[in-house]
Formats: structure tokens, sequence, C-alpha cells
């Protein structure tokens, strides 16, 4: 065994720790991304809906967040939010604030998906005289899904390895231990490569689960 | 307590210089990279397909946090010293180059078969036919998720910090821990790099033009600043 | 079955400018051409009719090369276009011979094609540039005459989405002819245009076939002109030829039931 290139044994024993943090990073990617999609679309809608004031404010408010670095956001929220005597763990925080983030990406997700929808079905409702209510419901939601889950779908895998930016805040999330596995023994080779290869299989797993949900959709 | 952040002021508006620079070199790497991975991509030789897609699989399937990481903390290991500036740029470079070789990619691809048959059947050289006849009409398409990629360049530069690179953000958390006033300093630095975006989304504009005047697409002078019109309708929220 | 056994070659008859033998073409489990066999002479105006799908616009396309055939040969003058002589044998060969080969053909499309980031003079004299070797200045001077020649001289400096469906066709046609082909392919080209602008592509085609000692394949609905301009119709059906001769037979007085009910249909509209 070359022992000076890849060292097998120690991987192997950095693996259960490295383990133990991808379980943390997958909880904060799923709970961030149910925050997301469902935020999304409620900001999505209002921002659409042309309320005054509400509507200008959510629109700035959603391109200021796209429009900045998920570290910086972090970083305000994990040390404004104990001024207001609000103390959340590091993982809580850390998933708050990917679930903003992700809510201002989805907004824009789901904005896409419905301008995308042809301007004759909106004609052929109004035509029809169907009340709003279930424009909504019965005739543009099934439009947008099917155009939407693909970008919503990468927008978790995004979020799946933005979720290693956590690891700035103390979260000791599949990076950290990588990290902390390699200065602890002087060698980052095996926990990153390792940590890498972690991230890669879930996000081509995940990617083909949905460009398999594309396909279905398709027909 | 504000006297003492804005004391603190040029110290970090200096961290704008580092990451505009980080910025455009990683972008002026990542262009080229895009078109040789997709060229790789589109290439009948597996031996050409198979290393680009490995590339731009292994960079968009993983974290852009690991590969710095990677970069900054293995390479050494390999005997690989590069500075961390070169190391962030090379690592954002190839990452944002793999994400946008598909944009390169499907443009290429997307110019109407009827296009390159016209070419065929007028005998033009495959040189000419790529420079002349393709290129002019897909670097339009290309425009607008190449600003996209800009602008998360530009996000992007906020992780070199992690490794060491005294960027904006670095700066800002050596103040934050400096005097304390988080709030404040990663308020002010959130609205710099929003600043910054907005400064990049406007030279994508100019650039849209400059490239659409170059493949010949004007018929006049459209309005610049044309607000786009919503598909959706008015009385959808009950108006 | 697709083979790659050496065919033995044939002298060309006198005059024939394409030759195309035992041509067969399957799209997955469709089969579009069936052994069909084409000669066509020097100067001869040949149009091609028929439902769609029975192989008429694949035949024209394999005539340049476009479409490559699961077997058989096709031959511009002398030259085979997927095959090469090897050794004394013909053996198959790629692209890069029949790049060679497919020179002395052109190709007008049912979509025209134009190059939409060029002015019509532009489109029409860039191939003469590259492909001929002209300066920019000769190739300026012979691009305007031949829009003249399709009636298109004002509008030289124009872009395609300037022009309407008629205009842009003949600036095609004029396209095609700058590289003076001894064969032109045309695609149903009028098929994509509005009613009123389809008499104006005939006319510049009615001038052509009189005008010019090139071959000419039409692949067409326009039976009418068809039979005015032809020396000789083809009848396809279901990836073969099931008539071949002059207008005045194929049209006039068509000796397959097939084609008898085809012309009955299409003159119903």
């Amino acid at each position: 065994m070359n022992a000076s290139f890849w060292d097998w044994s120690y991987a192997w024993s950095v693996l259960p720790s490295l383990l133990e943090g991808l379980k943390i990073t997958v909880f904060a990617t799923v709970i961030g991304s149910a925050i997301a999609v469902v935020f999304g679309l409620v900001l999505c809608m209002l921002r659409l809906a042309r309320v005054p004031v509400v509507s200008q404010v959510v629109w700035f408010l959603v391109e200021f967040l796209r429009g900045t670095p998920f570290l910086v956001q972090l970083y305000f929220i994990f040390y404004v939010l104990p001024h207001y005597g609000i103390l959340f763990s590091p993982l809580t925080t850390g998933v708050i604030a990917l679930g903003i983030y992700g809510s201002a990406r989805a907004a824009e997700f789901y904005r896409a998906a419905l301008e995308t929808i042809p301007t004759g079905q909106w004609e052929a409702c109004l035509t029809l005289g169907l009340p709003i209510r279930h424009v909504w419901t019965g005739v543009i939601f099934p439009q947008m899904w099917p155009i939407a889950v693909p970008m919503l779908g990468n927008l978790v895998i995004a979020m799946f390895k933005d979720t290693a930016i956590l690891s700035t805040i103390t979260v000791l999330e599949l990076v950290a231990r990588a990290k902390d596995a390699g200065f602890q023994s002087f060698r980052y080779l095996e926990p990153l490569t390792m940590a890498g290869l972690l991230f890669w299989i879930v996000s081509y797993a995940a990617a083909r689960g949905i460009r398999y949900l594309e396909s279905r959709n398709a027909h | 307590m504000s006297t003492s952040v804005f004391d603190y002021m040029p110290f970090l508006l200096g961290g704008i210089g580092v990451t505009l620079k980080i910025t455009f070199a990683a972008i002026a790497l990542a262009v080229p990279v895009a078109f040789i991975l997709a060229f790789g991509r589109m290439s009948s030789w597996a031996v050409l397909r198979w290393p680009a897609g490995f590339v731009i699989e292994t960079f968009r399937g993983t974290s852009a946090v690991v590969q710095l990481f990677w970069a900054f903390y293995v390479l050494p290991f390999f005997g690989i010293n590069l500075s961390p500036m070169t190391a962030g740029i090379i690592v954002l470079g190839l990452n944002e180059g793999s994400y946008f070789s598909e944009v390169v990619r499907t443009s290429l691809k997307s110019i109407a078969v009827g296009q390159r048959e016209a070419a065929t059947a007028l005998h033009l050289p495959r040189l000419y036919t790529f420079f002349r006849v393709v290129l002019p009409q897909a670097l339009p398409v290309m425009v607008p998720p190449f600003g996209n990629s800009l602008v998360l360049m530009l996000k992007f530069t906020a992780l070199v910090s992690l490794v060491t690179i005294q960027d904006l953000s670095f700066r800002a958390g050596l103040i934050a821990t400096s005097i304390g006033t988080s709030g404040t300093i990663y308020g002010i630095t959130l609205a710099l790099y929003f600043i910054m975006a907005l400064g990049l989304a406007a030279m994508i504009m100019v650039l849209e033009r400059v490239v659409n005047r170059w493949a010949g697409k004007h018929t006049g002078d459209e309005a610049f600043f044309a607000p786009r019109k919503s598909a959706i309708p008015a009385w959808a929220f009950g108006r | 079955m697709p083979t790659d056994a050496p065919i033995p070659t044939e002298k060309g008859a006198r005059g024939d400018i394409l030759k195309m033998r035992d041509l067969r073409k399957a799209f997955g489990s469709r089969t579009v051409l069936d052994g069909v066999d084409v000669d066509v002479k020097a100067g001869e105006k040949v149009a091609l009719i028929g439902p769609s799908g029975s192989g008429k616009t694949t035949i024209l396309r394999m005539a340049i090369g476009l479409t490559k055939p699961d077997s058989g040969t096709i031959q511009i003058e002398d030259k085979y276009l997927w095959h090469e002589m090897r050794n004394g044998q013909l053996a198959p060969s790629g692209e890069k011979n029949a790049r060679i080969s497919r020179r002395p053909v052109g190709m007008v499309f049912q979509q025209f094609n134009l190059f939409p980031h060029m002015t019509a003079l532009q489109n029409v004299r860039e191939p003469m540039v590259q492909v001929l070797g002209l300066s920019r200045k000769e190739a300026d001077a012979h691009a305007a005459t031949l829009l003249d020649q399709v009636g298109l001289s004002t509008h030289k400096d124009k872009r395609p989405a300037q022009l309407s469906g008629g205009q842009q066709q003949r600036v095609a046609i004029a396209r095609s002819l700058g590289l003076k082909p001894k064969v032109m392919l045309f695609d149903e080209v009028t098929s994509a245009l509005d009613p009123e602008l389809v008499g104006e592509v005939l006319r510049v085609l009615r001038e052509l076939s009189h005008a010019s000692d090139m071959a000419m394949l039409l692949v067409t609905h326009e039976i009418k002109f068809a039979a005015d301009i032809a020396d000789r119709v083809l009848m396809f059906d279901q990836g073969k030829i099931i008539e071949d001769g002059p207008p005045s037979q194929v049209i006039g007085d068509p000796q397959v039931l097939r084609t008898r009910q085809f012309l009955r249909a299409v003159n119903e509209r």
C-alpha cells in the first residue's frame, strides 16, 4: 500500500465522523429547503400581487438577498440575533439563514415558471369567467409545478452544497468535521477528498432523481 | 460607537478592490474554460468527452467550499504550493467555468440546424461556419446567463475569505471581531456587495448591447431600460 | 441490410450528372427509402411529387449529402459521395470526402435559412468569397448582379428580418446561384410562404429553368408549376418511385392508380 500517497486506514477511521457530519448536512438541507420552497412561493406571490409598498419591499428584499453572498448574510444573522435577545443554536441559525437565502432564490424560480405559462392560458380563464381562486388552483399552479420542480430541485442541490458555509459558525457538519480531522492529524487529503466524494455522491443521486421526475412529468 | 466603525471604513473599502480583482480574474478564467469544456463535451472523440465530463461533474457536484479547502490544504501535500490568491482564482474559475460550459454547449446547439445545413449546402469552410455563422448567433444568447455567472462569481469570492484572502468579507470579519459592532459592519458589507452587484448588472446591460450590435442584431434603437412586460395579468390578483 | 462490401463501379451514361443507386434509409423502425434509383442528366429539370413521408425530401437531402443513406451509392459527376476508390476497389468514406464530392450541388431550403446577422448582399457575397476565393469587391459586384436578376437590387442592404418570406427565398436562391452549381436542389421552397408571395418565387424558378443549363431537382406541391417547367416528374410513395416520366404522362395521364389518387386529392384543395 502506497502509504505516502493515500492512507486507507486513516481514511476509514475518519469516515464515521464524516458521516455524522453528513447527517447534520442533510438535516440542514432538508429543513432549509422546506422553508425555501414554502416561503419562496409566498414571497413570489407578494411581489407579483403589486400590493402598494409591500410588493416593492419584498421585491427589493429578494433582489438584495440574491445579490449578496450567503456567507455574509449568515454572519449578519448569527451576530445580530443575540442583540435582540434571540438565542438560537448555531445549527438553528444556520438553517434559518439557509432558508431565507433559499426563499429569495426560490421566489425568482417561481416567478420565472409563472412567466413561462402561455398568456393564452390567462386569456382563456378570463374569457371563461373562472373565479380567481380556481384560476390559480385549477389552471395556473398545476402548470407551474412541472416547470418549477426541476429548478427547485437544482436549488435543493445548491443548498446542500451551501451547507458547507455553516461550518464557519461552528456547525459541525460534513466540511467542518473534515477540516477538524485534517487539523488534528495534519493530513487533509483523505478527509477533504472523502468529504468531496460524499458531496458528489449525494448530489449526483439527487440530480438523477430530478431528471427522473422531469421525465415523468413530461408525459 | 459609530465613530469607531467609520475609522475602519478605509480598511473595509480596501477589500472592494481585492474582491473585484478576484471576481474579474476568475471570470476571465471561467470563460475560456467553459468553451474548452463545452467543445470537449460536444466532441465526437470519447478521449475528449470523458475528461471534460469528469471535470464538469466534479466541479458542479461538489461544494465550492470543499474545492477551496482542497486547493488550500491538500495541494501543498502534493508539492503544489499556490498562493491563496492564485488557488482561489483557479478554483473559482474552474468551478464557474464548469457551470457556464453547459450554457455555452446549449446555446451553440440551439443555433437552428437549418443554419448549419445552409452552411454545408453552401460549402462554407468549417472554421468560417463556426466563427461567422454559428457564434454570432450564439453569443447574444449567452450574455444574460453570463451576467448571472458574473454576479455569482462576485458572491463566491466571499468564500475565499475562508482561506485567508483579505477580501471584503475577510476584512469585515476582522473589524467585527475587533470592535464588536458586528451587525453594523456586516450590514454595511452586505450593502457594499449589493452595490457591486448592481454595478455588474449595469455592465452586463452594456455588454448585451455591444454583443447584439456586433452580431448585427439591431434594426434600430431599442429602448434601453424598457420594462419587461409581465405575462401575468393584473386581474389575477383582483385588481 | 446495409452493406459495406465493395461495390463495382459503373461508368455513368453520357450526360449523367447525378446517379443514385439502390438507396435505402430507415429512421428507427420507419423505412423512408426502400431501394430508390435516380439518374439525372446535365441540365435536366426534374420534379419530385408525392405525399409527405414518401421519401422525396430524403432523396433530395441525400443528393447533397445532408442525409447519409443506410446503403446504396450516390455519384455526382464522376465522384462518389460516400465512397472512394482505394486500391482499385470502392470503399466507404466519410465527411471529408463528401465535402469535396458535393461541391457541384447547391440547395435552397423550405425555411430559407438565410444568415440573420448579415444583409442580403452579404448573404449572397460571403460564399463567393469563402468558397470561390473572389475578392470582396468582385464578389460584391457579382452578388449585386444576382440580386438584380431575382428582382431585389433595391433591398440588398436589408437584413432578412426586414424582408418578406418571398424576398428572403429569392435571396436564398441568389445565394446558392453565386457558387455556379451544376445541380440545384429545391426543397418545397414555396411551402412556407404566404399564398400571395408564392408567385414571385415561382417566377424566378421559371426563369431559371429556361435560362440556365444546370440540372434542377424540385420537391414541390405546386403540381401545375411542376408540369409547366419539368422535363421529368417522379412520383414517390412509401419510399419508392412508383411512376417516372414526362409531365404529360405522370401528371396529365398517370398510368399508376396511386398517382391518380394523389393528384385527385391534391386538386381538390
